[in-house]
């Protein structure tokens, strides 16, 4: 289900790669993705809170990949980078979807009591850089996160 | 994700085993709500649940919403560290009540 590319998500320069995945934009290779992220944030010696935490964030970028950019489309892929960088955890997700306006993807009010529009709320949570940036070529979204774990 | 729905005497026990992610949601959702429907007290043991996500989080609010609506007492049972942190990010913790154990809330009736 997953594959290495030669391709980064994001700038090579920045930091020693610790994870880099291309998978099927699908809600069922989401476990996969917890697993490897899981497994490489542990290795770099951070705790198991933040290692859980860090896991949730990129879970729930994942599923903003699935639902909205790809929205259903088949054959969408996308790429999961994770990099230590100093101190901090960087996270890069690089899809080949339709751009998406990143004002369009705001946290909800919590003290609405409502199911749904949780997961960007999770990311900005827990990650101390939540950023949509330009991809390169033509298509497709970078989304950078970044956890300071020092 | 398995589910094992038990109707005890007083409360349906509905047992969630797994993950509750993007994929699995949606029947967790679905088992959810027929359990709401039976007009009894819900109690949800999430023992085993390894991890849950925002969809799941989600099923468990809609569902609680839908056993206030109808005066229905809905808690939660056993739920793990890595559960109840994905209820604070959601500050929900503090929303659902919730039992150390299944017996605690048979014992409570919900």
């Amino acid at each position: 289900m997953r594959e290495c590319h030669p391709a980064g998500a994001g700038n090579p320069a920045e930091g020693e790669p610790l994870l880099h995945m291309r998978v099927p934009a699908l809600a069922g290779g989401l476990k996969d993705i917890r697993d490897a992220v899981r497994k490489a944030v542990l290795g770099c010696g951070c705790s198991d809170a933040v290692t859980g935490d860090i896991v949730i964030a990129v879970d729930e970028a994942c599923q903003n990949i699935v639902r909205h950019a790809y929205a259903g489309e088949p054959g969408g892929e996308f790429i999961v980078e994770i990099r230590r960088d100093g101190d901090s955890m960087v996270v890069l997700l690089r899809d080949f979807a339709r751009v998406v306006d990143p004002n369009s993807i705001r946290p909800r009010k919590l003290d609405d009591l409502r199911p749904g529009g949780l997961g960007t709320h999770f990311m900005r949570e827990i990650m101390d850089d939540v950023d949509y940036q330009e991809a390169p070529g033509t298509r497709g979204n970078l989304l950078r996160m970044v956890k300071r774990i020092a | 994700m398995e589910i094992q729905i038990t109707d005890q005497e007083k409360a349906v026990v509905v047992a969630f085993e797994g993950d509750i992610d993007l994929e699995s949601s949606p029947k967790a959702r679905q088992a959810l709500l027929e359990c709401v429907d039976r007009k009894r007290p819900v109690l949800v043991d999430l023992s085993g649940v390894s991890y849950i996500d925002s969809s799941g989080v989600a099923s468990l609010v809609e569902s609680f919403q839908a056993a206030r609506k109808g005066s229905q007492p809905f808690a939660l049972a056993a739920v793990s560290e890595a559960t109840l942190r994905v209820l604070q990010l959601a500050r929900l913790d503090k929303v659902f009540t919730t039992y150390e154990t299944v017996a605690d809330g048979l014992d409570q009736a919900v």
